[in-house]
Formats: C-alpha cells, structure tokens, sequence
C-alpha cells in the first residue's frame, strides 16, 4: 500500500506528540507507522526497570535523547524491600554509553546508582543536560564531583530524596570557573556543608538559575548573599532556618527576599526559629507551592505565614498546623490542589497535636480545586469520609494514614468501608487510592463496583479472605499497581485472575497468606531460605509479580527466587 | 492413629525455640511482627512495631528526632569540662557526640593517656583503673559515670573530672 504522506511528514506529526500513550498508540497502527515512530521518539519511559532490558528498549529505539526509569517498588521507601535487591543502573548507562552517545537527560526513581555509574555517564554523554535522582541510593559525593567536574554542557542536577553517602562538600567546588548553564540544582539531602565562596560563585556565573534547593547545612545568615546574586529565582530552598542572636539577619533576609520578585516556590526550613519566617512575607504573593514538612514550628507561625500565600496551591506541612491552621486554608488560600499533612511524631502512643479528621474536612469543604490528598491522623469517621467524598468529587489522589492499624471509625466502632466506598463512589476520576484503618472484605467489594479509573491501590492490615482482593483485581479495570501489607489474602484471588496481573505493571504483597504462585515472572523475596524448604503450610514473606519481555533477571540476590512454571506443578 | 502418632513425636521434638512454641511462631517472631498479625478484629494496634508502618520515610524520622533532642538542651553540643587531677589544664569535650558509655571512656582514656578500667555497678571501675571517671550533675554532686542510664547522664552532666584511683574508691554508689 502506498505511503499517503512522505516519512518527513508523518515524523513532523509525530514530533508534537509528547505523551508516551500517544506515541504507543501511533507505533500499533501500522509497520510502517511503527517504524517511522521508532526512529523519531527521542523520550522513554520505563515504568519498571525490569520489564525490560537495554538491549531490547536500544534495539527498538535507536535515536534516544532522555530515558526516565524506575526500579524498586514504592514500599520500598518503608524499608519492606531488603538490601541488595536490585534495580541497578549501571548495566543501563553502560548500554546506553555504547549507543546514545547524544544522550542528554537521565531521571532515575528508587534506583541504585554508583560512583562509577556517575562517572561513567559524566565523561561519555558530551552534550549531558539533565541528571534528576529521586529516591535513589549507592553512590557518594565522589560521584557528584565526577557530574560536576565533567558535565560542561549540564542544566539540572536535581538530587531528591537520596541516600548519599556524604564523604565531603568539596564535589560542589568541581564545576569549573567557565562552567554557566545552570538552571536547576536540588542538593537538598545532603549533609555536609559545600564551600560557601565556591557556591557564590556559582550562583553568580549561572544568569539562568532558577531552581536552587540548599542544603540544611547553609546557615540562614548567608542565604541574603545568594538571594541577592540569584533574583531571578523561582523555586528556593533554604537551609537551616535559624540563627543566634545576630539582629542584622531578619532585616537582610526581607531585603532579599523582597528582591526576589519571580518566586514561586519555597521549601527547606529545617531547625526553624519563628522569628525568622516573616522575612519572606514579600516574597509570598507569588507563591504557589510551599514545603514546610521540615519546620518543627507551631500552629500560629505556620498559618501566619501560610496566609500570605493567596495564590498557593500546594501545601506540604507538618500535622503542628492542627485543625485549627487548616480552618485558615478555604479563606486564604482558595485555590488549593494539593495538601500532604505528615505525622511529627508517627510512633508515639498518644496524639501529641490536636489534628483531626475535622481539619480534612473542613479542606475539602473549603478549597474546590483540592485534587490531592496525603493526609497523617490518628481517627477518621465513615461521617467524614462520607462528607469529603460529597465535598470533592474531583479527587484524584487520596491517600490517608490512620497510624493505628486497624483503627476502627472512632464514633461508632464500625469499620471504615462505607466512608472508602463512599470515595470511589463519588470520586468517579481517581487515580490513585491508600486506605488504612479497620476494613472488611465490603470496602473490597465497593472498590471493584466503583473505582473504574483507579491505577493504584495500596492496602494494609485491610480484608478478612480471598474474595476481597479478588474484587480489586477483577473489577478495578485501569489498575496498573497495587501494593498490599498484611492482609489475610492467599492463593485463591491470585490464580483466579491470572490474567489481570499481565495487564498491571506490578503487584506488592509482604506478610499475607500466599503459599503457592500463579505464574512465571514472580519473585518471591524471603531471607529464611528457598520456599519451597519451607513447610507447605507456610506463606511466602514478600511477593513481587511483574510483567516482562526480558526474562528472569540475571542480577538477582540470595534471597530472591524466580518461580518457575514446574515449581507450580510441583507445589500443587 | 496417625494423629495420635504425631502428638507423641512431637512431644520429643528436638527444634529451636522456648517451650510451647511452634514453627510459626518463631517465623513470626523472626519476621518482627506482632502476635495479633492476622486477627481482624477490633483489636488494639499491635504493640509491637511492625515494618513498613506507618508508611513514613526514613529521612522524615530524622528531622523529629533531631529536632527532639536539640529541644533536650539549650545549646547545639554539650561541651562539658574535663579535668584530670594532676594535670596542668583542662580539656573539653561534646558529650553529645558519643551514644554511649565506653565511647565517651575510650575518648576520655585517649585524651588524657590515662585507664579508667572496667566499670562494675558494685565496685566502681575495677581491673586496670589508676583513675576513675565522675561527674558534677545538676545538684553540685560528684557521681560515678556509668551508674545512670546514658540519654539521662547527658542531660544531668555538667563537668568531668578524672579522679586518681585512690580518692576514687571511695566514690561508688550509696
């Protein structure tokens, strides 16, 4: 059949397609549409690095230019995945060195990157630009200085959330003196403290700079020289904020802060002393996303400066702003979208702040745009699910965390099912769900019949049998990922839908009842030895089922066994 | 029959674990959960802490326990005097950066080319010791270092002194 257009053409097409849906959907209309997109698609994503390896994702799409992966699981950030799991980049970058040496953007999720990773990528990518690290781990500040010192050509170099292993602050100090395309730079979890004149000179040679997020240990009487070299900043973070006894600092700060007029971002604010937070006030009308989840600050300070924000719309804070603080958030703060409220104190046995449901609700009630919730308290009513559900149908994100497992709506004792089914009842977009407290197979039951767009779902302590996680998986038709802890879930769902978990990306279950798994491509992690030298009757510590077109992986640990279609013969 | 079998095998089992115990339950206690791990009622939270819960990043846990403990005392470190008698000068040290008793003696020992011995709760410092370590806690009295817990010694000590081994023994607990 002739072409109707030129490739030319179709590739110009195409190149206005951004999203990865859209691409994927182009390359299954046709060969030749396949391959006229598979030599022009330039951004990869790769949901879960084992699905698939360098070789496949290289020989499929030979003109890369920026690959986004990730590795382990999400509840590894709870410390459920063991050490040594897994999801190294190494074998990645050594591929891609070898095959897309224009190569130019690299974000990493929950990935195992080391020094000689970053080395490697640093000396082989000559037109590198964007390095972001998300929850990553296993390298040291020696890799940072290989970034530094090699990348002439870089722009971010966005570090969130990582374990490092801080040997010293000197890697800040390799970027040469003619070294200028700085846009971003996150070094926000590292601990020792960088050269202060080395990050003057910085943020004065790099006239693009908007991004900059300190670390705790840049004292707060410093930040006014860098403000003052940086005015055209829009996201700032600082460092610890706090000082002694210096009375110039305040009326520096709001001299500085004043001067930054492009604002809108702010975070940091480790060790906070109250007295210092009105010197941003200047800067707070701009402001549309504010991370105060490190200031150990009561409620009247953090209000006070939340007030100032009236174009804010995200709030990231520590549960010290109470009900009464999140009262203030409908009147001043209108446009809202996203709150995350986090527990000062997760492990203690008594509430030591007065947060409650109420100040959810009351947020809900308040703030229509609210699509995102990640909220920390201590009790929850099916009243008040049942309100905020009514409240906010356009929720797509709602994750609560009662920290009592198993916590019973406190009113009446009840379970919790008839507040969550009343979410994804009236929730009808939501995308992604976290329950907690005391739940039966009913809340199961709700979510399979409603939760129609729901791509993740993550459960603990929840359901009494089989038939609940049978629900989710049978009837919740856009799942991509779920995540379950201590449930009493065993084989029975999982075999009986077999077939949905080649649809998903991956399934979680540590601590429930499976013994027996339901097909290849499971990797069963237990450090008390190979399954099946456990009795029969007993379950499996932690499961992870994945698809994949790559095979069972080659870097696996000691602890971790791949079923295989003759251990569920034999099992059975 | 068979059952009956079992029940006398069992009996005369020789496993791992206390008396009483099953398999399961050293699994579960191996696996750091509580006993009421599977029971869905309305049960109160497992005293025991379970991983992965609640679901609070490690960093996070950091920025309270800090922001505790700088709460505990009025400046960033704990220097506090040390003094050794017999010595031309004093030294001073962070209390704050050690987590423990034989850390802060292993220092101290290093600092002044001095051994403190082993400490034993009856005798004082014993086997080895010319000197022995004490304190000045907040009331003005000079006590024994090691008989209280450690988190409450960095609170209470306000200054170190080495004493010679024979002025020592007479300091040990009332």
């Amino acid at each position: 059949m002739a072409y109707s257009f030129p490739e030319e053409v179709l590739e110009y097409v195409f190149a206005f397609l951004s999203s990865h849906k859209d691409r994927n959907a182009v390359s299954l209309v046709c060969k030749s549409w396949y391959e006229i997109e598979r030599w022009c698609r330039r951004r990869i994503f790769i949901g879960n690095c084992y699905a698939v390896s360098p070789q496949i994702v290289i020989r499929r799409f030979p003109e890369v230019r920026a690959v986004k992966i990730k590795g382990k699981p999400h509840f590894a950030d709870f410390n459920l995945v063991p050490e040594g799991w897994g999801a190294y980049v190494y074998p990645w970058i050594s591929a891609m060195v070898r095959s897309y040496p224009w190569l130019e953007e690299i974000k990493l999720k929950r990935m195992v990157v080391t020094d000689e990773s970053l080395e490697l990528l640093s000396k082989s990518f000559k037109n590198f630009k964007v390095l972001v690290l998300s929850s990553c781990e296993g390298f040291t500040t020696d890799g940072l200085a290989s970034i530094a010192a090699n990348c002439r050509n870089l722009r971010e170099l966005d570090l969130r959330e990582c374990e490092v292993e801080d040997l010293s602050g000197h890697w800040l100090s390799h970027f040469p003196d003619n070294f200028t395309s700085l846009v971003s730079l996150n070094m926000s979890c590292l601990g020792s403290e960088v050269s202060f004149s080395a990050l003057e000179r910085l943020v004065s040679r790099c006239p693009n700079l908007r991004t900059l997020r300190l670390n705790r240990a840049v004292p707060v009487e410093k930040l006014p020289n860098l403000l003052r070299r940086a005015p055209q900043l829009v996201e700032f973070g600082t460092g610890a904020y706090s000082a002694e006894n210096q009375t110039d600092i305040f009326s520096n700060l709001v001299e500085a802060f004043s001067g930054c007029k492009h604002l809108k971002s702010l975070s940091g604010f480790w060790d906070v002393d109250p007295a210092y937070l009105p010197a941003m006030y200047y800067a707070c009308t701009g402001i549309t996303s504010l991370n105060l989840s490190n200031a150990t600050v009561q409620s009247p300070d953090l209000v006070e400066l939340i007030i100032q924000c009236p174009n804010l719309k995200c709030l990231w804070v520590l549960d010290y702003i109470e009900d009464a603080g999140l009262k203030a958030l409908p009147s001043y703060c209108k446009d809202l979208q996203e709150l995350r409220v986090f527990p000062s104190d997760p492990y203690g046995a008594e509430p030591n702040v007065s947060l409650t449901e109420q100040g959810l609700v009351t947020v809900s009630a308040g703030c229509p745009k609210l699509q995102s919730v990640l909220y920390f308290c201590r009790q929850m009513s099916n009243a008040a699910l049942i309100t905020i559900a009514r409240n906010r149908p356009n929720l797509i994100r709602f994750r609560l965390c009662i920290i009592d497992p198993q916590a019973p709506d406190y009113l009446t004792l009840e379970p919790l099912d008839t507040g969550f089914g009343a979410i994804v009842e009236h929730c009808k977009e939501l995308l992604r769900l976290s329950m907690s407290g005391l739940l039966t197979d009913r809340v199961f039951e709700y979510i399979g019949t409603h939760a129609k767009k729901l791509e993740m779902l993550s459960i603990a302590f929840a359901g009494d049998s089989d038939l609940g996680l049978h629900n989710v998986l049978s009837g919740c038709e856009s799942l991509r990922k779920l995540e379950i802890m201590d449930c009493p879930f065993g084989d029975k769902a999982l075999l009986a839908n077999a077939a949905k978990l080649e649809t998903m990306r991956s399934l979680w279950m540590s601590s429930c009842s499976v013994r027996r798994c339901p097909s290849s491509n499971v990797e069963v992690m237990d450090e008390r030895g190979h399954p099946d030298s456990r009795p029969e009757t007993c379950p499996v510590e932690k499961l992870y089922i994945y698809r994949t077109v790559a095979g069972p992986r080659v870097d696996k640990p000691n602890f971790v066994w791949t079923m295989d279609e003759d251990a569920v013969l034999r099992l059975s | 029959m068979a059952h009956e079998n079992d029940m006398d095998l069992k009996a005369t089992e020789l496993r791992l674990g206390l008396p009483g115990t099953s398999d399961r339950d050293i699994l579960k206690s191996n696996n750091k959960r509580s006993s009421n791990e599977m029971d869905n009622s309305c049960s109160t939270a497992p005293k025991a802490q379970v991983v992965g819960w609640p679901p609070v990043r490690s960093y996070r846990k950091n920025v309270l326990q800090q922001q505790q403990k700088s709460s505990d005392s009025d400046m960033l470190g704990m220097y506090v005097k040390v003094s050794m008698d017999g010595a031309p000068y004093l030294r001073k040290i962070d209390i704050k950066v050690f987590k423990n008793y034989p850390d802060l003696l292993m220092a101290v020992e290093n600092l002044f080319k001095c051994s403190m011995g082993v400490y034993s709760e009856r005798d004082g410092y014993i086997n080895g010791s010319e000197y022995a370590p004490t304190y000045e806690d907040k009331d003005g009295d000079w006590m024994l270092v090691g008989d209280v817990p450690w988190d409450m010694f960095v609170i209470s000590c306000k200054r170190l002194r080495i004493m010679k081994g024979s002025e020592a023994k007479g300091l040990g607990r009332p």
